[in-house]
């Protein structure tokens, strides 16, 4: 049993306590200690994941109690590769807010960042369904302190939205877990995937309502539409490097669906049958048109990259409505690129806000240092809307591929193409209105009296825009990592074994040790 | 008792939601309360309803299922702290802007405003 899986939550759980109780008026301790623990975070995580590789499943029990009783953190492929990209992200977003100032207008910026970086790890590891509410919990409270970071009314009040949707989000949580609770008797995942397969076809009925309303929850943190509504003004009144941290929040909406909808409730299971392609499929390509949409209609360059936002969540969940393999491949692969692109731009937009009056789409002054952050939006953009050469265009292409021998794949098809190109007259036309428009319209007017941000605020974007052209120069090799963890996701055995095999404590191989250590004791 | 428990937690679901669709948030205060309520009794329920038996070990026959009271106690502190959080950030955004609608139709007016001048 490694030790080393749970590193990624108890770093940041002994961190954020430490900034807030010892480092409270020192900046720049705070500073360092987080990123000391980023950096942490990320050395971990590339190690777990090399473990891993080969197909090898982590276990590790706390207080040695065994599955399905005890609390198990579980690491394969799919959940170490989505911790390193969390603190990939974290890391590249962290030096943003440092280089701009962004974690000085508030105070307990790095605690609340670490809480954060905790809440995601732990849901990406949990091995069961009430720990990963714990864990959605703890990095939803973390981000309802981030959301509202630096005040201002408007950000109150898209936070009195942002937490009563997610409170009632966690309301439904709860009541899908008592109903799976009451059809199963367990809430650990591998076990759960093994009792769900006995229930009898005409005893399905609760586990048919309870898979529904745990897809629900998990569609409302994906923010798949028609649930999506509360992520725009949310993430668009957010301070820049929260939202963009945020770009890891709707994954882990779709993280859960990959892994319960994978292991717990397969496509062939006949309690959830055709609650995969039936409903999800729909509902996602619904998504990418209102993404789409919304990218075209909006009239403030934060509120657009919002919709951009919505719009790969919805190219993501059509290849995972797909449900093959080779979809979820793909869904894995466009994950990591949605992520970081998503990233960017709402980094980039945070740029502009610092040398802009507004963000509205109308013709300003020239944006300050215009030609380098007009650069940047350009290749973020490009990325988002899926046009080549970069990732997101390989990724969409693996959407029409995956889909191409589907009964919808007309339409799939037609959405994504649509919607792409939607996408891309969106972006051209707020790029050219905000820094080409704005150049030729010259009007020299005095800046707003902002500071430009330091330089480590663009090599944080920089970094991000790195690592997309990374994503798409190694997009083989990473194709390949997702596509084996595809297949570990549709071969559960190892995953099953691992967990429901190795003893400890109240199991059956654990009982002696249990009562070798009474006797040492007593010897004692 | 199940038509009892049952009704008990169809009736707090149904007067939450009706007030989380009032959409100011005194009254949605209330009503996610109802709906925390709600599902901690549901969670109970999710156990098997048995009276009178103990859930820790004893010399009892008859034992109820410890596991739900355990998730019971993680979810009303959980819910519990939201609420009180939710109070306090829309008491922030009340004495902001002075106007207590959840939805955002006060700043479409604004926007609507902001347009004419």
């Amino acid at each position: 049993m490694t030790h080393w899986l749970i590193a990624p939550v108890v770093i940041p759980a002994l961190l954020a306590p430490f900034i807030i109780l010892a480092a409270r008026y020192h900046i720049g301790i705070q500073r360092v200690v987080n990123v000391a623990g980023v950096l942490g975070i990320l050395a971990v995580a590339l190690g777990l994941m090399v473990q891993t590789a080969d197909g090898t499943v982590l276990l590790y029990q706390l207080g040695d109690w065994a599955a399905p009783f005890g609390i198990v953190l579980v690491g394969d492929r799919l959940s170490t590769m989505m911790v390193v990209l969390m603190a990939l992200l974290a890391l590249c977003v962290l030096l943003y807010a440092i280089g701009s100032g962004w974690d000085e207008r508030g105070r307990h910026f790095h605690a609340l960042f670490q809480f954060q970086l905790m809440g995601i790890a732990g849901a990406f590891l949990t091995g069961d369904l009430f720990n990963l509410f714990v864990f959605f919990e703890v990095l939803l409270i973390a981000s309802y302190g981030l959301l509202i970071h630096g005040g201002g009314n408007k950000r109150m009040r898209a936070g009195v939205q942002y937490v009563l949707f997610n409170l009632l989000g966690s309301t439904l949580f709860l009541f899908a877990l008592g109903a799976i609770y009451a059809e199963t008797g367990t809430l650990n995942m591998a076990d759960l995937a093994q009792r769900a397969e006995l229930i009898p076809a005409d005893g399905t009925v609760g586990i048919r309502v309870a898979a529904v309303l745990l897809i629900l929850v998990f569609a409302i943190k994906a923010a798949v539409v028609p649930l999506h509504f509360w992520l725009i003004s949310s993430y668009a009144e957010a301070p820049g490097p929260v939202a963009a941290l945020f770009a890891i929040m709707t994954k882990v909406g779709a993280y859960a669906i990959i892994r319960v909808y994978t292991m717990v409730f397969p496509p062939e299971l006949e309690a959830t049958a055709g609650l995969h392609t039936d409903w999800l499929l729909p509902v996602a390509l619904l998504g990418l048109a209102v993404g789409a949409v919304g990218v075209l209609a909006a009239k403030k360059l934060d509120r657009l990259v919002a919709f951009a936002i919505v719009g790969s969540m919805g190219t993501v969940m059509t290849a995972v409505g797909l449900f093959t393999p080779v979809s979820i491949a793909t869904a894995l692969y466009y994950m990591i690129h949605s992520t970081l692109a998503a990233a960017a731009l709402f980094l980039i937009v945070d740029l502009v806000r610092h040398s802009r009056d507004s963000l509205k789409l109308r013709l300003e002054a020239p944006v300050a240092g215009g030609a380098l952050i007009a650069g940047m939006f350009m290749l973020a953009g490009i990325a988002m809307a899926g046009l080549p050469p970069v990732s997101g265009f390989l990724g969409k292409l693996m959407v029409l591929q995956a889909g191409f021998t589907h009964p919808l794949a007309v339409w799939i098809w037609a959405v994504v193409l649509i919607g792409s190109l939607i996408t891309v007259v969106g972006f051209a036309r707020a790029g050219s209105v905000v820094f080409w428009k704005a150049q030729a319209d010259a009007a020299p007017v005095a800046a707003s009296g902002q500071s430009a941000p330091a330089p480590l605020a663009f090599v944080a974007v920089g970094a991000l825009l790195a690592l997309i052209v990374v994503h798409t120069v190694f997009a083989g090799r990473i194709y390949a990592y997702t596509t084996a963890t595809a297949q570990q996701l549709f071969a559960p055995d190892a995953y099953l074994e691992t967990v429901l095999g190795t003893p400890g404590k109240l199991s059956d191989g654990g009982k002696d040790a249990y009562g070798d250590a009474a006797k040492a004791e007593g010897e004692n | 008792m199940e038509f009892l428990v049952a009704s008990a937690i169809g009736i707090l679901t149904a007067g939450g939601l009706y007030l989380v669709m009032r959409l100011r948030t005194f009254p949605v205060i209330l009503g996610v309360s109802l709906l925390t309520y709600a599902v901690n009794v549901f969670l109970f329920a999710s156990g098997r309803l048995v009276t009178g038996a103990p859930p820790i070990l004893t010399d009892a026959t008859v034992y109820t299922d410890p596991l739900p009271q355990a998730l019971v106690l993680t979810a009303i502190v959980i819910s519990f702290g939201m609420t009180a959080v939710i109070v306090m950030i829309a008491l922030g955004a009340y004495l902001g802007t002075n106007d207590d609608h959840v939805d955002d139709a006060p700043a479409k007016e604004a926007r609507r405003a902001e347009d004419a001048t």
